[in-house]
């Protein structure tokens, strides 16, 4: 339902936003445009960047190997500028399932997913996720081996994580871009795995 | 920069400590054993960045990987499950010292 026309109170974070952003316009450190275009970068940034990434990985080993030993630096390679924050790429195997939190607030690989979800930023995501990932995965339809090895990777500092989930089976001789349409915001983050065609 | 006094591969646990301020350690981590996993590298201090402080100069971060069932004891899941976290070279104790 649209809510166009309807009259809101503007929320108290709405009313702070716009009272800062006018002060620092009218006192000339920021102007209109520079917000608008940092805005329009922000839109711009979605999970079809980190999708490109992971289907570049699948299709070409030498990118895969460079990738995971310097993700900031792989990125660089399709024109991905990933400033300040360094990017650790995290692999699933067939014996290791990896996924991303930040229990101290809600960092998360901004550059190649955009914005987070809001269950990612939400108090029962962030504490559950290292205290019972399994049971997480599973209330995300991910029900995994006891044999497979969950690492789970609390974004704390300064590095920033992406999964590498494998190439679904299936997927031999399809072009890179076909791929990438695999890769979902979620199996990046380790909530879930691509599906392949038979799936 | 500092030199990292730990290399991947070696033991260590994390300060059982609760000063007041900014801290980037996880409070569920505090006091666990684990294993380097990697240096990350150097960056200014979060603590001192939240006084407003340069943060300098700048600490050894590391990745460092624990067992889940050593930081949770009554963890469901498999015995091999991890749990990895950042953690600044200040925060860290080689694990033999107690």
């Amino acid at each position: 339902m649209s809510d166009q026309g309807k009259y809101r109170p503007l929320s108290y974070f709405q009313l702070m936003e716009i009272s800062l952003r006018e002060l620092l316009v009218e006192k000339g450190i920021l102007t209109n445009a520079q917000v608008d275009a940092e805005v329009e970068d922000m839109r711009r940034r979605t999970p079809e960047r980190g999708a490109k990434v992971v289907a570049r990985a699948w299709v070409d080993p030498s990118f895969k190997k460079r990738l995971l030993e310097n993700g900031t630096k792989a990125c660089e390679e399709l024109g991905l500028d990933i400033p300040a924050l360094k990017l650790v790429v995290v692999e699933n195997t067939p014996e290791v399932h990896n996924a991303i939190v930040c229990t101290l607030c809600s960092c998360y690989p901004r550059m190649l997913l955009g914005i987070p979800p809001d269950w990612y930023k939400s108090r029962n995501y962030r504490s559950r996720m290292v205290r019972e990932p399994r049971a997480v995965l599973r209330e995300f339809g991910l029900r995994l081996s006891e044999n497979i090895q969950i690492r789970v990777h609390d974004s704390s500092a300064d590095m920033r994580y992406i999964v590498l989930p494998m190439r679904p089976a299936g997927t031999d001789n399809w072009s890179e871009e076909r791929l990438a349409s695999l890769v979902n915001r979620d199996s990046m983050i380790g909530v879930a795995v691509p599906k392949g065609p038979s799936e | 920069m500092p030199e990292s006094k730990f290399k991947p591969g070696d033991r260590v646990r994390v300060l059982k400590a609760y000063p007041p301020g900014h801290i980037r350690t996880p409070y569920y981590i505090r006091g666990c054993t684990g294993e380097v996993e990697r240096i990350c590298g150097a960056f200014p201090n979060p603590e001192e960045l939240a006084l407003m402080r340069t943060g300098l100069p700048a600490q050894p971060l590391y990745r460092v990987r624990f067992l889940q069932k050593d930081v949770w004891p009554d963890y469901e899941g498999s015995a091999a499950d991890v749990v990895e976290v950042e953690i600044f070279q200040h925060w860290l104790d080689p694990a033999e010292v107690m």
